[in-house]
């Protein structure tokens, strides 16, 4: 049989910055290390993360019987594992199993993430091996107008947030007659909680220069933007390797694949400021200006970048895409619920014992996303709520567990679904803290254009100060509403139009914690009397400590 | 003229770096950030070459480097640590590090006396299922707890062999 000292064994690592995060680089030098020392041949190959990211670094054998995996594995286990015959799949305490079979994995749908943590993603042979380019082939024997309807006909919504339809937007945009248009992709992924835009282009790049390739095709633009965030330096550099090996290829440049398709595509960087992931900041900062949102209309698909017909779309939409060319819009659209159709990539984060990636059809509960996936808290403690939809969505209490995962469900909930983040902590949290936060994340990440949003903000932290420690708490609570009602109604964007939501969740669902009994924050404003009610202690609960003065910091 | 000498070599790079950028359209924040990233920040004398190069007005110049957090007026110390504070490295515990950082005598946003460490804070690094997540030197960690918050303050976070492999992985994905 196989000697694993004579033939070269594979072994996946995955590159993914969460998994290096962990040490991945640790573990491929310690393999390459008891290589050379045991004098064996390795090929190790740097995929991206299954998304199991609560195993990484995650290290897969390639067996006869398929690829066996150990999680999660520390520079340290290396030789333990080799000796116990690792690169023949034996056991140990580590060995998970046949990867695809882990039942975490093998119940997922996975359709946009089906290639992630599988191939190499710098290579065209694995792409292609995979069924990559196959939507792309499939748009190109069609003309725009039909792959715009084949679009919307898979009922696929932007997947940023908005959830606006995917076909709709790009009809807009086919129907302006200018010979300049863009193709942007929104990759700014600023909201706590949300991941899986960086996974996708860390794990699978070449799936995001398809999709973008498709959309040109479909509204005839000829230009493509990536607008990635700075705090991506990996997902930047996988992506600036997989463009110019696309070039390379014909993949991207002039006559795309043999056709009449002409699409360049450009990475823009980010420089550090959240509100450039709404679509018409970051438009802005395309164009070299302050990333401050613009009124509309003129909608972007009419009027966007540099006044030119643009689609704007979130890395997810573009990647759902060449799944929809390839395998129809009909396959596509028998998965998932109501209006809410295909699948969703779920972010689990937080507090969570297991947390990663669940790709699945939309109508999944919370607690089965949170429970069953999840495993609950990572702490151990019990679960108090749950962050859906980034920093501007819902705080959930338990109770609310039992709502399915769609966009219309969670808006009738008074939440939204977002970009499908979820954030779960324990019952330690401070949810008047937490409030406290949405607010003063808002004064700190407003671009400043309207007043809502940049002064609302900051009286908005003030006055749940003055809440939490029992000045007027009435008159204030009643404040704070209106302030939100005003800010809800009032700001231009979803920046200062979301930010209530967290903070009314947070008063709805949990309104004792605003009665100064749990209070932590580090508040700096002078407190006058001590309030009566404030006399409450909560036993055993070590809260996690609030933030500090909202100025501080300030990059 | 005492400072004509750096103005000049300040002056001439801006130049130089916006002809590198020429055919690139809106090329403010690429420019932006390849001063930065030659000189560690973007000093006062770069405006109004800016300014003068693309043909837009000094004040057009300020506002964007001022908007953005990642551009710096004032150079960095040598090592730049950045401490997640949303929500998902919250749920974590993150302001504990910042209270451990708080403690070491350091202030978030600004650099140690000695020139040594730049400690900010930053709102999300993706690694939100394995936080607390830091990042120093645009190396990303997760699962900080206050003891490996030390090691990468101090700029040794797995020692020398670590950047060896950085290395050896940065060439593999450029190639």
């Amino acid at each position: 049989m196989k000697n694993p000292a004579h033939v070269a064994a594979t072994v996946y690592v995955p590159r993914d910055s969460a998994a290096r995060s962990v040490g991945a680089d640790e573990v491929v030098e310690a393999l390459q290390r008891a290589a050379t020392r045991g004098d064996f041949a390795l090929d190790v190959v740097r995929n991206g993360s299954r998304g199991m990211l609560w195993l990484e670094p995650m290290v897969e054998v390639v067996t006869p019987r398929g690829r066996v995996g150990y999680g999660p594995v520390t520079a340290e286990d290396v030789d333990a594992l080799l000796a116990a015959g690792m690169l023949d799949g034996a056991d140990h305490p580590l060995r998970l199993g046949l990867v695809d079979e882990l039942p975490w994995l093998a119940r997922q749908t996975r359709v946009t993430f089906a290639r992630v943590g599988v191939i190499d993603p710098l290579s065209t042979q694995d792409y292609v091996e995979h069924g990559g380019l196959a939507g792309l082939r499939a748009a190109l024997d069609m003309t725009p107008a039909d792959v715009v309807a084949e679009v919307t006909e898979s009922g696929l919504r932007g997947r940023g947030g908005a959830g606006f339809p995917a076909g709709i937007k790009w009809k807009t945009v086919l129907d302006c007659a200018d010979e300049l248009k863009f193709v942007c992709c929104n990759a700014d992924e600023g909201d706590s909680g949300t991941f899986a835009d960086r996974m996708v282009m860390e794990g699978d790049p070449f799936l995001l220069i398809e999709g973008m390739t498709i959309a040109a095709h479909a509204v005839g633009a000829s230009e493509g933007y990536l607008y990635i965030r700075s705090e991506y330096p990996d997902a930047i550099a996988t992506m600036r390797g997989a463009i110019e090996v696309a070039r390379e290829h014909g993949w991207l440049g002039r006559s795309i694949l043999g056709s009449a398709l002409d699409f360049d595509l450009h990475v823009r960087v980010g420089a550090g400021a959240y509100i450039c992931g709404e679509e018409t900041s970051m438009l802005e900062s395309l164009e070299g200006k302050r990333g401050t949102v613009r009124a509309k209309p003129p909608i972007p698909a009419i009027e966007g970048l540099f006044g030119r017909p643009t689609v704007v779309n979130n890395v997810l939409t573009l990647t759902t895409v060449p799944v929809v060319l390839a395998n129809g819009a009909k396959a596509y659209q028998d998965l998932g619920v109501g209006r809410s159709r295909g699948t969703q990539v779920f972010q689990l984060g937080g507090n969570i014992a297991r947390g990663g990636i669940v790709e699945t059809a939309f109508g999944i509960t919370l607690r089965e996303l949170i429970e069953d996936y999840g495993g609950g808290t990572r702490s151990g403690r019990p679960l108090r709520t749950a962050q859906v939809g980034g920093p501007l969505g819902a705080y959930l209490p338990t109770s609310m567990f039992d709502l399915p995962m769609d966009y219309e469900a969670f808006a009738e909930a008074g939440a939204m679904l977002g970009h499908g983040g979820i954030v779960v902590f324990d019952d330690s949290v401070d949810m008047a803290a937490q409030a406290r936060f949405a607010m003063e994340f808002c004064a700190e990440e407003s671009c400043g254009k309207c007043t809502p949003c940049r002064v609302g903000s900051v009286r908005g932290v003030e006055v749940i100060d003055k809440i939490v420690a029992g000045t007027h708490r009435d008159e204030n609570l009643a404040l704070l509403e209106d302030l939100c009602d005003l800010m809800t109604d009032g700001s231009l964007c979803a920046m200062g139009g979301l930010t209530p939501m967290p903070v009314r969740s947070a008063l709805t669902h949990f309104p004792d914690d605003f009665l100064g009994g749990r209070r932590l924050l580090d508040i700096q404003a002078v407190q006058p009397i001590q309030p009566v009610q404030a006399i409450q202690p909560v036993q055993a609960i070590q809260p996690v400590r609030a933030s500090g003065a909202r100025t501080e910091g300030t990059a | 003229m005492t400072t004509s000498g750096s103005d000049m070599s300040v002056e001439s790079l801006v130049r130089r770096v916006v002809a590198d950028h020429r055919d690139q359209r809106g090329a403010l924040l690429p420019v932006l950030h390849a001063v930065q990233a030659e000189l560690g920040h973007v000093p006062q004398e770069a405006i109004p070459v800016l300014a003068d190069e693309l043909n837009l007005s000094r004040a057009d110049i300020h506002g964007v480097v001022t908007f953005y957090h990642d551009f710096r007026r004032e150079p960095a110390g040598r090592t730049t640590v950045r401490i997640c504070r949303a929500e998902a490295c919250q749920a974590l515990g993150a302001d504990r590090l910042v209270s451990y950082v708080r403690e070491s005598g350091l202030t978030l946003g600004e650099t140690s006396p000695d020139g040594s460490v730049t400690v900010e804070q930053v709102f999300c690094l993706g690694n939100c299922a394995l936080g607390p997540a830091v990042e120093a030197d645009g190396r990303l960690y997760g699962r900080v707890d206050p003891i490996r918050m030390v090691s990468i303050l101090s700029g040794t976070p797995n020692g020398a062999a670590n950047e060896a492999q950085n290395e050896a992985f940065n060439g593999r994905v450029s190639s």
